[in-house]
């Protein structure tokens, strides 16, 4: 399936995964390949840092929008953009928006915002899922990209709707959590996007997660990305001597050793990780998208070209089905 | 400074801090397996929904380690014990230590806003687990703690937590809310009564009525969670408490740690050892003249790419270990530390004291 109608699928995407996992460099893997084919994209951070910002050679994020990757040209890019929403300020906004710009100050000043926000917990949760959507309903971009909390929270984060729902009656936050749910149980509207390594404990992980948001939240699950796969370039086997043998370049027994220790280090993490692939495929009846491990401790535009790239071919080869 | 073998011989306590997704579960229990080792009465606090820590040590999922200390059943010098942090539990103990009688700390855990405080007010995680490491360091059983912090994305969210969440229970809102005198809460003023309608059309007025029952109730305990809170604070900067951060060799991990360290100094506390997960072995130089022969090309492709990563992690880990002796900075190599039961802990373990067990 190509990729314009892969994230044309559903208008939201939230990003979730286990600390560690790349899941804000999957954020942005997956905003800049959603316009590289050519659709607007919004990309959404809870709390400032991480990797985006260098990712996209751009100015940190903050609450106020900012182009990330500009598009247009002959390429046929549209433009990724960038803001923070914090969960306060979500709340700030909030109160403001429903007549309470006055006393918001005082809230704030007099920590009543903290007996508001622990009366009805979740609350902020939800402000931020609610704004979320306000950006979906106004079409402000073809697509919005959520990098959400790390996994286990991530699952609390989705049930706030619900929860704050049973709990706080009829009134505006009642009414947020509906519209909210509502969008949460249309797969057109949005999907959720796991994020894991190849790795015992986050392919545990993603599997329990999945499970949990199909069961209790009913959210539309994406393929899983299966991120830092170790590529084996080809003509990387174990018998390395019969390389060496056919070899007519002139090199030092110590550089026929260190060849041979990268290579074996290679093949043995490349094992690995197949192997818990395959563990995944066979827990979690989800299609997957692979993405490498990037040879760097510095990741910048160029990792994240190579990352989109491999995304995109991944997306190429779903079916109609997995997608 | 010293060795992490030296502080895992001679803490009564440590904290291991660090970003989500570092390793830093894992790190605690097999330093706690060390010291073990070494002969200490060792006991590990784990904050972790996702149960990871009883991954690590190869329990059976059936089997939890609960919110009291559980001996592991594993040969070692010392004695190992761990503890899975269960926040409301703890919480619903600090109420019963410090309620006058039975009948107010009853009123207090059925209350549904103390319910909301004790299970997911931000800050109850690491507000519990001081606690937790405060009780166990007074508990005569144990030689040293070792906790795992929740993963923050503020430094120092589990120093500042019991203060604040105190701060909170003795809510000056509250004391403008009900008469001083106590008993049934009545509001008083105009413009008591204006702030909780507006509050009650936020959220509800039901909600906001536990809240003042959850206040009355409260009401003459604020001293002892003063009082234990500043505790647990001079236990976190006592001399026997030694912080170790938990990290990964990638520039945005790193500065992240580095501005921990920075936020740490403020509040008076040193990182005493550093602990680099998942760190790409070097191979030597990747000087390969006409290695473009065709037969050894995708050897040498594999060795440059891992040198790069080698050479690029000492060049983002510099600033943060620099300011560390050699002994206190230790690095460990991925592949060898896929933990998933008490043998992977054990050589976890063994590349984290290098010099082996005395």
């Amino acid at each position: 399936m190509d990729s314009a109608r892969f994230f044309a699928a559903s208008r939201v995407l939230i990003v979730a995964g286990k600390g560690g996992v790349g899941k804000s460099t999957m954020s942005a893997t997956l905003a800049r390949t959603a316009a590289r084919a050519g659709m607007s994209t919004l990309l959404v951070r809870l709390t400032p840092g991480g990797p985006i910002s260098r990712l996209f050679a751009a100015p940190e994020l903050t609450g106020l929008e900012q182009t990330l990757h500009a598009g247009g040209g002959p390429s046929g890019d549209a433009d990724v953009r960038g803001r923070l929403v914090t969960p306060d300020e979500a709340l700030a906004e909030y109160l403001a928006d429903h007549g309470l710009a006055r006393i918001t100050r005082r809230l704030m000043s007099t920590g009543a915002i903290d007996v508001v926000t622990t009366a009805a917990p979740g609350i902020r949760d939800l402000l931020v899922l609610g704004r979320v959507k306000a950006f979906e309903a106004s079409r402000t971009a073809d697509l919005i990209v959520l990098d959400a909390p790390a996994a286990g929270h991530a699952v609390a984060f989705l049930q706030s709707p619900t929860g704050l729902r049973g709990a706080v009656g009829a009134g505006p936050i009642a009414t947020q959590a509906d519209d909210v749910l509502e969008m949460l149980a249309d797969p057109e509207r949005c999907r959720v996007m796991l994020v894991t390594l190849a790795e015992e404990t986050p392919v545990n992980e993603v599997i329990e997660t999945a499970f949990a948001l199909e069961d209790e939240i009913g959210v539309a699950l994406g393929p899983v990305i299966v991120n830092g796969l170790v590529p084996v370039p080809e003509g990387l086997t174990d018998d390395f001597d019969a390389h060496v043998a056919a070899s007519t370049a002139k090199i030092s027994a110590a550089e026929i050793a260190n060849l041979r220790d990268a290579a074996a280090f290679r093949l043995q993490w490349a094992a690995r990780q197949n192997e818990q692939v395959a563990r995944l495929s066979q827990s979690l009846p989800l299609a997957q998208l692979h993405t490498p491990y990037v040879f760097t401790t510095e990741p910048g535009p160029a990792e994240l070209e190579t990352l989109s790239n491999a995304l995109s071919i991944g997306i190429d080869t779903l079916s109609e089905d997995d997608a | 400074m010293t060795s992490l073998a030296t502080l895992l011989e001679q803490q009564t306590v440590i904290v291991c801090v660090g970003a989500g997704g570092v390793g830093k579960t894992t790190t605690a229990a097999a330093l706690a397996l060390e010291a073990s080792r070494r002969g200490r009465r060792v006991c590990v606090v784990t904050i972790d929904p996702a149960r990871r820590l009883s991954d690590a040590m190869g329990f059976d999922p059936d089997r939890a380690i609960g919110n009291e200390p559980q001996q592991i059943d594993v040969a070692v010098k010392g004695e190992l014990w761990a503890v899975m942090l269960d926040t409301s539990t703890t919480f619903d103990g600090l109420i019963r230590t410090y309620a006058p009688n039975e009948e107010q700390a009853q009123n207090i855990l059925t209350n549904d806003f103390f319910r909301n405080i004790a299970d997911s007010m931000s800050g109850a995680h690491e507000y519990m687990a001081m606690e937790k490491l405060y009780e166990l360091h007074n508990d005569e059983r144990f030689d040293l703690v070792v906790v795992d912090t929740p993963p923050t994305s503020n430094a120092i969210d589990f120093l500042e937590a019991p203060d604040r969440i105190t701060q909170f229970l003795d809510h000056r809102l509250y004391k403008i809310l009900v008469t001083p005198n106590g008993g049934l809460a009545r509001v008083v003023n105009f413009a008591a009564q204006g702030f909780l309608r507006t509050v009650a059309r936020v959220v509800s007025a039901s909600v906001v009525d536990d809240a003042i029952e959850f206040f009355a109730a409260f009401d003459g305990m604020e001293e002892g969670f003063r009082g234990r809170a500043v505790a647990v604070h001079d236990l976190l900067i006592a001399e026997d408490t030694a912080f170790v951060l938990v990290t990964v060799p990638r520039n945005d991990t790193v500065d992240d740690a580095a501005a921990f360290i920075e936020t740490l100094a403020e509040a008076d506390i040193a990182v005493d050892a550093i602990v680099v997960n998942r760190v790409h072995p070097s191979f030597g130089s990747d000087r390969l003249d006409g290695l473009d022969d065709g037969a050894l090309a995708p050897f040498s492709t594999v060795l440059h790419d891992s040198q790069a990563v080698a050479a690029g992690q000492d060049t983002v880990l510099a600033t943060l270990t620099n300011e560390l002796p050699a002994g206190a900075v230790v690095k460990i190599p991925f592949l060898d530390t896929d933990v998933h039961d008490l043998d992977g802990l054990a050589s976890l373990a063994q590349w984290l004291t290098p010099n082996g067990t005395p």
